[in-house]
């Protein structure tokens, strides 16, 4: 049991080790696989994107002119332009924040949520248990990209209901997680010397529990953050959200599409190669994140 | 045999479990149709109508109503099939969806048969030869698998097939205007068509039906993939595999007739999963090729606002799902080759 205690309240002296040796293994993670170096990288370009976006784009996204529209990608048009003479590249650029914002804050809403009321269920069981399990169930009974049409359409067509939608079908992977993370380590030694040293419930959740539930959530929350991309951008694809002329990959692929059947491939084949970069550098960094937190289960 | 009532009391027991998922499913059901931005009510007479009107239509929707006295209202309407009528079309929301639910079926079928007939050899290969070719080849279908957005590898095939190959009919529907559609008996055109004798349709019916049923195949192909492979890998590294190997048994024997059995169950595990989203991709592919399914009928009702048919989507689209699960438990419990042995 001194050991348990050891590992899981790190002194002072112990956490620089620890930070020294989650500095030497990330070093050793990024250079013994490639790929996951790769996605950190790729990781940056979106971030950059994102907040640099509208500087970064050489046209305006909206301008329209319609004595150039439908180019096929040139020099001076990277990825073309399209029925309405905008250049698609700038409007991919652009498009970026949009698209990451949507999926960050519904994960990050559902992270916050989820993992507080699977914490408590898994802390404290009987009927919060129970109704926090009954509500992630019935969430779970629904086709998930269904029930965000359902909500969507109930609540209003708009980018706000986009993110709530999407952070409700998130929810249950941090509940169920949290939960299970919680209460296999209810009793444990270390829970049970910070109680006994006149620790409150409340406290211990919070500090001694919590923070044992991050690095496997840490995984999680980077594959959902694909997946979150994908629902989203799915959403739009239907027509859901995100308004034209709003420069987002989903519309712009639905938009695109129109001209697949004439041979117009570039309006929708940029948008949704964005897409796709996205959702594999968050499912990329999600496999490197797991090497990193948890080499156990490396494959 | 020996055990049939064990299995028995096992379904019946997972069919009890069903029951709070559909009273779940009805009670957001319920929630979402009274979400509806603004007052349903006004909505439901339309941009034009008189404040006395929507007082009427409030009183024939029984919205003046208790919201407890509201649900027991919709789940009696549930219970006689009544989902309300399609704005758009007038219709009644269940003829509808019954009108449209063979094409979604016909489409992810198909999807699912093609998915199957890749993923559990691929699965099955990878495992049995780790890091060859066939091993690096799963994990990058895998990887791909689940980050290429189903609508747009859609519209790549239909680029690729129709427009630069020519080989694909136009991404229209489920038949070409040349034919007509054939009786129907199940539903489904390619097998109707066959049944009919009639082979050109058939085959006309099968042009359209193939790069749909790919795409959404190629989406549900990653998960099962990935679970067969991991579950073959733990399988053949039990000591039963190593036994029947000493024994002098043939290495396709033993894939075939012992690893796989068993490797079979956590696979069919997790389709209850693979459903959740072909499901939802399904919407998304019958979008990109006007496949007349409840899907695409469901994204024409939420361009129109059409509440009731979204609402009646969702719901049928839930109870579909709930009864899937159900199915893939029992089917788990009929095969599963360990229970039975237990008692």
């Amino acid at each position: 049991m001194r050991a348990t205690t050891a590992t899981q309240v790190p002194n002072t002296a112990a956490k620089t080790t620890a930070f020294g040796r989650f500095v030497r293994h990330l070093g050793y993670v990024m250079t013994e696989n490639p790929v996951t170096a790769l996605a950190f990288g790729l990781f940056l370009i979106f971030v950059i994107a994102a907040i640099f976006g509208p500087w970064l784009s050489p046209h305006d996204p909206l301008a329209t002119l319609s004595a150039r529209a439908l180019q096929p990608p040139s020099w001076d048009h990277w990825f073309g332009t399209d029925q309405l003479g905008r250049d698609v590249f700038s409007r991919v650029i652009v498009a970026t924040r949009l698209d990451l914002m949507i999926a960050v804050t519904a994960v990050a809403m559902a992270f916050v949520v989820g993992s507080a009321l699977g914490a408590i269920a898994g802390y404290f069981g009987g009927w919060w248990d129970r109704i926090t399990g009954r509500l992630v169930d019935t969430i779970m009974a629904f086709p998930l990209f269904v029930l965000a049409m359902g909500i969507v359409a109930a609540a209003g067509n708009t980018i706000d209901n986009i993110v709530y939608a999407t952070a409700i079908i998130n929810l249950p992977f941090y509940a169920r997680m949290a939960r299970a993370e919680v209460n296999i380590r209810r009793n444990s030694g270390f829970v049970q010397a910070a109680r006994l040293s006149g620790n409150g419930d409340w406290r211990i959740l919070a500090f001694q529990l919590f923070p044992n539930v991050l690095p496997p959530m840490m995984v999680q929350i980077s594959l959902n953050l694909g997946w979150a991309i994908l629902n989203a951008a799915g959403l739009s694809f239907i027509g859901l959200g995100v308004r034209p002329p709003t420069p987002e990959w989903g519309i712009m692929v639905a938009e695109g599409a129109n001209f697949i059947v004439s041979g117009e491939w570039w309006l929708a084949l940029f948008p949704g190669l964005a897409l796709m970069l996205a959702v594999f550098t968050f499912n990329l960094l999600g496999d490197g994140l797991r090497d990193l937190v948890d080499p156990l289960r490396r494959t | 045999m020996m055990n049939t009532s064990g299995r028995t009391r096992m379904i019946a027991y997972r069919l009890l479990q069903a029951i709070p998922a559909i009273i779940g499913i009805v009670i957001v059901s319920f929630i979402l149709t009274r979400a509806l931005p603004g007052d349903p009510a006004a909505y439901f007479a339309g941009p034009a109508a008189s404040s006395e009107s929507i007082e009427q239509i409030r009183r024939t929707m029984g919205l003046d109503q208790p919201l407890p006295v509201q649900f027991l209202a919709y789940v009696k309407d549930l219970v006689t099939g009544d989902l309300g009528h399609s704005i758009s079309t007038g219709q009644p929301v269940l003829t509808e969806l019954g009108a449209r639910l063979p094409a979604s079926l016909e489409l992810t079928g198909f999807a699912l048969l093609f998915s199957m007939a890749v993923a559990l050899p691929l699965g099955i290969l990878a495992a049995s030869r780790p890091n060859s070719w066939v091993d690096h080849l799963c994990r990058f279908v895998v990887t791909a698998g689940v980050s290429l957005p189903v609508f747009f590898t859609g519209l790549a095939l239909v680029y690729l097939f129709y427009y630069l190959l020519g080989w694909a009919p136009s991404p229209m529907g489920r038949i070409d205007i040349l034919y007509l559609s054939p009786p129907k008996i199940t539903g489904f055109y390619v097998i109707d068509s066959l049944l009919a004798g009639d082979l050109e349709t058939a085959r006309a019916a099968l042009a359209q039906l193939i790069l749909p049923a790919i795409t959404l195949g190629l989406f549900t192909l990653a998960p099962i993939a990935r679970m067969t492979r991991a579950a073959m890998i733990q399988i053949l590294e039990g000591e039963f595999v190593r036994t029947a190997r000493a024994a002098g048994l043939s290495r396709r024997s033993m894939l075939y007739t012992y690893a796989l059995r068993n490797a079979i169950l956590p696979v069919i595990t997790t389709l209850g999963m693979v459903f959740s989203f072909t499901l939802g991709a399904n919407v998304l592919v019958e979008k990109v090729f006007a496949w007349p399914g409840i899907g695409s009928w469901a994204v024409e009702a939420l361009v129109v606002s059409d509440y009731a048919a979204v609402q009646g989507f969702v719901l049928a689209m839930a109870l579909l799902f709930v009864t899937i699960n159900l199915v893939i438990d029992i089917l788990y419990t009929l095969i599963d080759p360990r229970l039975g042995m237990e008692s």
